[in-house]
């Protein structure tokens, strides 16, 4: 993971977010209205954007480390995307879930529908920034806090 | 072969706009994270670039630990809303046409040079202070929507299945609250 990356890495990288933001625009996710309509049970399709989706990347995930060992562009190996579980994902996924529930935008919907002509979705881009800045803020100084603490052993 | 006609009303209920638009489109998001993910073995979500980006600006130790991956994951996003807008080009503007595509009547749409763009009647209180939290939750739960919710239960992880379950249960309760209270849109 450096500076010599393969010259197609990050073209690759720019043509699957565009087949990605490309789905969400297709999907109707980039519009916060049809998100809460099914956050209200108005219109349930938003399980079929998400769990297809799933679905399909669940295939390549199972299937592309039987095939290959590493990634042709990175030497990475092939891995599922596990990661551990604490607290924080309850927490997290809570002030996330009233996030969703109250706005209807999530971070790739949301960068999707500045794509599609949505000049108000800015609004929900600066607010996702300040929160990302204000819990990288806290944790980092909780975080120096702690390592004051154990390195005081 | 005699269609039920009951089954047909309650999809209709269901989902007034058709099931074809999600699927489709979900099924292009999901090839969208394996074209990335053959490439590279990067099982990408789109919200770390949210803390990533910040590391440009800011010094906290927190966002540095994502500085090498900080120049992909602008790249990343920049593919995701010139794919927005490939969609608005082309379908959303009627010039690829599909029956596959329900174009529905949220929002407003409004042209610029010959593009047909959508803009939300969602109010900025709500995007704002909506975007805030998403922002700190997603940081803190360790995933977003496409992080837990695609790549995540693609990869059959415990933790994302939690993360998914808690936060759409939570979505759910916030909607109906709002809607409740009258707020809308």
């Amino acid at each position: 993971m450096s500076d010599d990356r393969h010259p197609l890495f990050k073209p690759l990288i720019f043509v699957g977010g565009i087949v990605f933001g490309f789905g969400l625009g297709f999907s109707h996710m980039a519009r916060p209205e049809v998100v809460l309509n099914f956050l209200q049970f108005d219109d349930l399709g938003l399980p079929f954007v998400m769990f297809g989706a799933a679905i399909v990347s669940g295939i390549a995930f199972a299937l592309l480390p039987r095939i290959r060992d590493a990634a042709p562009l990175t030497g990475d190996r092939y891995e599922r995307r596990l990661k551990p579980f604490d607290r924080n994902v309850l927490v997290g996924g809570a002030i996330f879930g009233v996030g969703w529930g109250l706005s209807g935008i999530c971070p790739g919907a949301a960068y999707a529908s500045l794509g599609v002509g949505n000049v108000t979705i800015l609004w929900a881009l600066a607010g996702m920034f300040l929160g990302a800045y204000a819990q990288g803020y806290w944790r980092s100084r909780s975080q120096a806090r702690d390592t004051a603490v154990t390195g005081a052993d | 072969m005699v269609t039920d006609p009951l089954a047909l009303q309650v999809t209709a209920e269901l989902f007034p706009n058709g099931i074809s638009r999600y699927a489709v489109g979900g099924l292009l998001v999901g090839l969208g994270t394996v074209l990335i993910y053959i490439g590279t073995g990067i099982p990408a979500g789109a919200s770390t670039f949210l803390e990533s980006t910040l590391s440009y600006v800011s010094d906290q130790s927190r966002f540095q630990r994502y500085v090498g991956s900080r120049d992909w994951r602008v790249v990343f996003t920049l593919g995701i809303i010139l794919g927005g807008l490939a969609f608005a080009a082309t379908v959303q503007s009627g010039l690829v046409t599909s029956s596959l595509y329900e174009p529905g009547t949220t929002g407003q749409l409004y042209e610029v040079a010959g593009v047909t763009l959508w803009m939300t009647e969602v109010q900025p209180w709500r995007l704002f202070l909506g975007g805030i939290l998403v922002g700190i939750g997603t940081r803190i739960g360790k995933g977003c929507t496409s992080g837990h919710g695609v790549c995540g239960v693609g990869s059959a992880s415990k933790t994302s299945l939690v993360g998914v379950v808690t936060f759409l249960t939570v979505a759910i309760g916030t909607a109906q609250v709002v809607a409740a209270l009258g707020v809308s849109p």
